[in-house]
């Protein structure tokens, strides 16, 4: 799915060859700094690597078009960004900015329940708490239905139990849609726990590692 | 209608007991203003002598050359007022596009109002053409100056909004629809408030100046509406430029922020 070729970024991250397999959970682990996120980012365009090339589906992702890109790989923010408005509304931002036809509440109502968020649709977003607020964003993400998810630290700002229900749903989905996930942690636990493949990133360089 | 009453030299300088008063007010209260409070009307005296006769002969000289040579310099002292005023804020690329702004906003306001409204004759003529250019830059210079400070502060205060919208897959001209309208709301709401109150609130410098120098109200009015409507296009047309132009120096071409 993703194939990374002589990568460098700045000098905070180098990636110097990696794969990432369509239809497979992949961990991204690595202490806090050491470029995670960045490394996520460049798979949805919202960075270019410096120097090398990353391929998607095997085209150069400099060729691809990055809205088009963003909207096919499709990537959960560590810290959820709340739009003003009511819960439904920050459920429906993702399609409003990409001008698409909206859901019926029963589906929306659906998505909260599946993201274990009890709140009406009619809540406005400034009452939520931080827990809540990222439960929101990717019950967001969710409802747009990409290919590809990248997800960072979704669990981050979860009690244990959230967190290990929110991730079992997660990746429930992800199998049984054949859907592509590459997850952010810091807990080697989670990564072992879930994914199929481990990309570890030390003394800013990313690679491979057994599972 | 009456002649202008002409005033001398003696009755201008009786209107300096105001500066007097107000120096002896600030002086006895302490705030230290007597110098800037000075500085501002000897200033204010010097520039407008010297902008009257250059006027006296400039009119009596009427020529393309110093026309143009004129509103150049009103173009390029609006632009860098702008440029001073965002010191080290603004990227070369928006500074580029303030300038283009400007300038191709209002000249293209100016000459529809010259030629087409008052249809002056020969196009040049500096009578008409030096003030009313002057209104138009001076009001699109502050038209922009406040859309460029609702633009820039909007980029950065939202900034993680815009974010967010693009990874969500929003074209970028979509992650900023919302400061866009704020922007071009803010840069153009001091105008439409100028024309709301005008005539009840206030009456404006142009119509007073003619008035006061003989003309027919009724022929300044209708010089003041035309001016007004002239006023409001130029910095609409300059804000949309500065806004359309502007927002994509904040995005690369592969849309990523900068």
């Amino acid at each position: 799915m993703f194939r990374f070729d002589s990568v460098t970024f700045l000098d905070i991250l180098r990636v110097p060859s990696l794969t990432i397999e369509s239809g497979r959970i992949t961990s991204l682990l690595g202490a806090s700094g050491s470029g995670k996120t960045t490394l996520l980012r460049m798979l949805n365009k919202m960075v270019s690597p410096t120097l090398g090339e990353i391929f998607y589906k095997d085209r150069p992702l400099r060729e691809i078009d990055s809205v088009l890109h963003r909207r096919e790989v499709l990537m959960l923010s560590q810290t959820p960004v709340m739009f003003e408005g009511s819960v439904r509304d920050n459920l429906l931002a993702g399609l409003r900015f990409r001008k698409e036809v909206y859901p019926e509440d029963a589906v929306l109502s659906a998505m909260l329940e599946r993201v274990r968020l009890d709140k009406p649709l009619s809540e406005p977003v400034e009452k939520l708490s931080g827990g809540e607020k990222q439960r929101l964003a990717l019950g967001r993400v969710l409802l747009l239905d990409a290919p590809v998810y990248l997800m960072d630290e979704p669990s981050s700002s979860l009690d244990e139990d959230t967190a290990t229900a929110v991730i079992d749903r997660i990746t429930a989905c992800v199998r049984e849609k054949n859907k592509t996930l590459v997850l952010v942690t810091h807990s080697g636990a989670v990564a072992n726990k879930y994914s199929d493949d481990i990309v570890e990133i030390r003394n800013k360089v990313a690679e491979r590692r057994g599972v | 209608m009456n002649g202008v009453r002409e005033l001398t030299i003696l009755q201008v300088a009786l209107a300096y007991v105001f500066v007097l008063i107000v120096l002896a007010i600030v002086r006895a209260r302490g705030i230290r203003r007597e110098k800037e409070i000075l500085l501002a009307s000897v200033r204010m005296t010097i520039q407008l002598v010297l902008v009257g006769y250059l006027l006296v002969y400039v009119f009596e000289n009427p020529n393309p050359f110093i026309t143009v040579g004129i509103i150049i310099l009103m173009e390029v002292f609006a632009v860098f007022t702008v440029f001073r005023k965002f010191k080290g804020r603004l990227s070369g690329a928006l500074k580029r596009v303030i300038a283009v702004s400007i300038s191709s906003g209002t000249l293209l306001c100016l000459f529809y109002f010259l030629l087409v409204v008052v249809r002056i004759s020969p196009w040049y003529d500096p009578q008409y053409f030096i003030p009313i250019a002057g209104m138009i830059v001076g009001n699109s210079m502050t038209g922009i100056s406040l859309g460029v400070k609702s633009l820039t502060d909007g980029m950065t205060v939202q900034k993680a909004s815009v974010e967010e919208a693009l990874i969500l897959g929003a074209a970028p001209q979509e992650a900023v629809r919302d400061i866009l309208n704020t922007t071009f709301d803010s840069a153009i709401m001091p105008t439409i408030n100028s024309m709301l109150g005008m005539g009840i609130v206030f009456l404006p410098g142009m119509m007073t100046g003619q008035i006061l120098s003989g003309t027919l109200p009724t022929t300044a009015i209708a010089y003041q509406i035309a001016i007004m409507l002239g006023i409001f296009g130029s910095v609409a047309l300059c804000v949309i430029l500065t806004i359309q132009l502007g927002i994509r120096t904040f995005f690369n071409k592969e849309q990523q922020l900068r």
